[in-house]
C-alpha cells in the first residue's frame, strides 16, 4: 500500500531550517527498510504556477492552487503494509523535519 | 416477550460483536461483515420462529453471516474492484500475526477506535459495529440526524478501507495507549447517558449507561490484567448504582448530598466495591493506579456513607489532591473544591473555584457550584446571578429543573437574611 506523506510547514511559524542533515539519515533508513519510493523538498509556493487549460486557452497563474499560511514543503512516497506502521513513521518524520506531517493513501 | 424474541435479544447483545468480528477477519472489510451480520440476524428472527432455536444460537449467526457475506460478494463479484474479496471465498485467509492478545472482538474494538478516526467516528463506529446498535439509534442517543450519522460511519468504515487501517492487537508496546483511546470512547458514551444532553431528552439515558457498561466488561473480560480497565468498570458501577436516586419523581436531577441512599442499587454498588479494592491490593504493591481508579476510589467512599453527613471528605480530598498530580484538569480543580468546601469551608473552596473563572467560564457546573457556595455564604444576589448563568448553560431539563428550585429559594442578602433563620 502506497501512502503520500506531506511535510507541512508554516509561513507564520516556520520549522527550523537546518534539518537536512537528519532527514537524510532518515531517509537511508526508510530505504533500508523497504518504506521509500519517492521523496523531494519543494521549492516555496512563491515559484508555483497554476495552469487551467479546460477552457479555450490555457491559463496561466501566478502562485499556489490555494493561498494559505500553511503549504506544502516537501513530499515522501512511502510502501507500508498498513496505516499503523505508515504513521509509526509519519511520528518519526514529524520530528526529524520538525514539521507537520500529513498521511494519505493512494487510492 | 416470547422464548424465541427472548433468545434473539440475548443472542444479539452476546454473539453480535463475535460475529462481525469473525467475518471481518475472513473477507477484511467492516461493511461486507456489518450487512451480512444485519441480515443474519433478520433471518434468525424467522428461522427460530418457524423451526425453533438452533442447538448453538452463536455458531448458526456465524455460519448463516458467512453464507450471507458469500452470496453478497459473489454478486458483486464481477466488478473488478471486487476480485480481491472474492479471493477470499477460497477458504479463510491466513491470520494475521498475533499481538499481545488475540481476540477477534478485541481486534474490532481496536479497529473501531483507533487514533485515526475522529472521536465522534470512534464512538459511532463503537456502537454500531461491537455494540450492535442501529445507526438511527445511535444517531437519537446523540441528538444528530440519521443522516449525518450515517455519512459519519460511512466515511468511518470508507477510511479503514482506504487508509488500510488494520484489524489487528496492537503491539504490546502500543498497547497501553490504544487501550486508553478505547476508555475515553467507552466513558464518553457512559457520560452522554448519565447526564444526557439537549433540552428534549431524558436526563438519564439508561440505554447508553447500560451499553457503556457492557463493552466495559467485554473489555474488562478481554484484558483482565488492565488496572485502568478495571477502574473505568467501577467508576460506572459506582455511578450507575445511584441512578435509581438521581432523578426526582417530577424529573428534577437529585445531587448526591439528598439522594435517597436505601434507592441505590447494593449489588453494583458491592461490584464496584469489589473491583476498587482489587487495585487498591494492587496500588499497595507498588502498581501506579491511573485517573479511571482514582475516580472509582473516589465514588466506592462517596458510595460507603449510609448518610451523607458520614462521608469521609478528607479521604476524598486525599484521593482529589492524588488526582491532581497524576492529570490535572480545571475540572477536576472544581470537584476538589466541593470536598474542600466540606472540610475547610464554603468561603476557601470559592477562593480555589474563583481561581477557575477563566478555565471553565463556559462549563455550567463550574456556575453551579459557585451559586451553591455563594448560597451558603449569604451571598444570595450573587448566588442568584450564578444560578442565573449555571441555567442558561445547562442542557439538561432534570438539571434546569434542580436549579431553577435552588434559585428560587435563594432568600435576600443582607441581615434580613440572619434575621429570618
Amino acid at each position: 500500500m502506497r501512502y503520500l506523506v506531506s511535510v507541512i510547514d508554516d509561513k507564520s511559524d516556520p520549522g527550523s531550517t537546518d534539518r537536512r542533515p537528519a532527514i537524510s539519515a532518515f531517509n537511508e533508513r526508510l530505504i533500508a527498510e523497504g518504506y521509500w519510493v519517492f521523496s523531494g523538498g519543494l521549492a516555496g509556493t512563491d515559484a508555483a504556477t497554476v495552469i487551467d487549460n479546460r477552457g479555450e486557452q490555457a491559463v496561466f497563474s501566478d502562485g499556489p492552487f490555494v493561498e494559505s499560511k500553511e503549504y506544502l514543503a516537501g513530499v515522501w512516497v512511502w510502501e507500508a503494509p498498513d496505516l499503523d506502521v505508515a504513521l509509526k513513521l509519519a511520528a518519526e518524520a514529524s520530528k526529524v523535519c520538525d514539521r507537520k506531517i500529513e498521511v494519505r493513501p493512494f487510492l | 416477550m416470547s422464548d424465541v424474541e427472548e433468545a434473539i435479544t440475548r443472542a444479539h447483545h452476546d454473539e453480535w460483536a463475535r460475529v462481525v468480528a469473525a467475518l471481518t477477519r475472513r473477507f477484511g472489510a467492516l461493511d461486507i461483515a456489518e450487512e451480512a451480520a444485519a441480515e443474519a440476524f433478520a433471518t434468525a428472527v424467522e428461522r427460530w420462529r418457524a423451526d425453533g432455536l438452533p442447538p448453538n444460537p452463536g455458531a448458526w449467526l456465524t455460519t448463516t453471516a458467512g453464507r450471507k457475506a458469500i452470496d453478497r460478494i459473489r454478486r458483486e463479484h464481477k466488478r473488478d474492484d471486487k476480485h480481491k474479496e472474492a479471493r477470499t471465498l477460497h477458504g479463510d485467509t491466513p491470520p494475521e500475526p498475533l499481538g499481545a492478545i488475540d481476540d477477534d472482538r478485541l481486534r474490532l474494538i481496536f479497529t473501531c477506535c483507533h487514533p485515526a478516526l475522529a472521536v465522534e467516528a470512534r464512538v459511532a463506529l463503537t456502537l454500531r459495529m461491537v455494540g450492535g446498535l442501529t445507526v438511527p439509534e445511535i444517531a437519537r442517543a446523540f441528538l444528530v440526524q440519521g443522516t449525518t450519522m450515517e455519512q459519519r460511519v460511512t466515511r468511518a468504515k470508507a477510511k479503514i478501507k482506504a487508509a488500510r487501517i488494520p484489524y489487528r492487537m496492537p503491539s504490546a508496546d502500543d498497547l497501553p495507549a490504544r487501550v486508553s483511546g478505547v476508555l475515553t470512547v467507552l466513558f464518553l458514551i457512559f457520560n452522554e447517558g448519565y447526564l444526557a444532553s439537549g433540552p428534549g431528552t431524558d436526563p438519564v439515558r439508561h440505554d447508553l449507561t447500560t451499553e457503556a457498561i457492557r463493552l466495559t466488561r467485554l473489555i474488562r473480560a478481554l484484558l483482565p490484567q488492565d488496572g485502568e480497565v478495571a477502574g473505568l468498570l467501577a467508576l460506572m458501577l459506582l455511578i450507575e448504582a445511584r441512578r435509581p436516586a438521581r432523578v426526582s419523581a417530577g424529573g428534577e436531577l437529585v445531587p448526591l448530598a439528598e439522594q435517597d441512599r436505601g434507592a441505590w442499587d447494593a449489588e453494583l454498588i458491592a461490584e464496584g466495591h469489589r473491583l476498587v479494592r482489587e487495585r487498591l491490593a494492587a496500588a499497595a504493591a507498588g502498581e501506579a493506579p491511573g485517573r479511571y481508579q482514582i475516580l472509582a476510589a473516589i465514588n466506592a467512599v462517596h458510595t460507603s456513607a449510609r448518610d451523607i453527613r458520614d462521608t469521609d471528605w478528607s479521604q476524598i480530598l486525599a484521593l482529589y489532591d492524588q488526582l491532581v498530580r497524576l492529570a490535572p484538569s480545571p475540572i477536576t480543580a472544581l470537584n476538589r473544591a466541593v470536598a474542600v468546601a466540606e472540610l475547610d469551608g464554603p468561603e476557601v473552596a470559592l477562593a480555589i473555584v474563583d481561581r477557575l473563572a477563566e478555565a471553565l467560564a463556559g462549563y455550567h457546573a463550574y456556575h453551579a457550584t459557585r451559586a451553591d457556595l455563594l448560597r451558603r455564604l449569604g451571598r444570595s444576589r450573587q448566588s442568584r446571578a450564578a444560578y442565573d448563568r449555571a441555567i442558561e448553560l445547562a442542557g439538561n431539563t432534570g438539571e434546569t429543573a434542580y436549579l431553577t428550585r435552588r434559585r428560587d429559594q435563594l432568600r435576600p442578602d443582607g441581615p434580613h437574611t440572619a434575621q429570618s433563620r
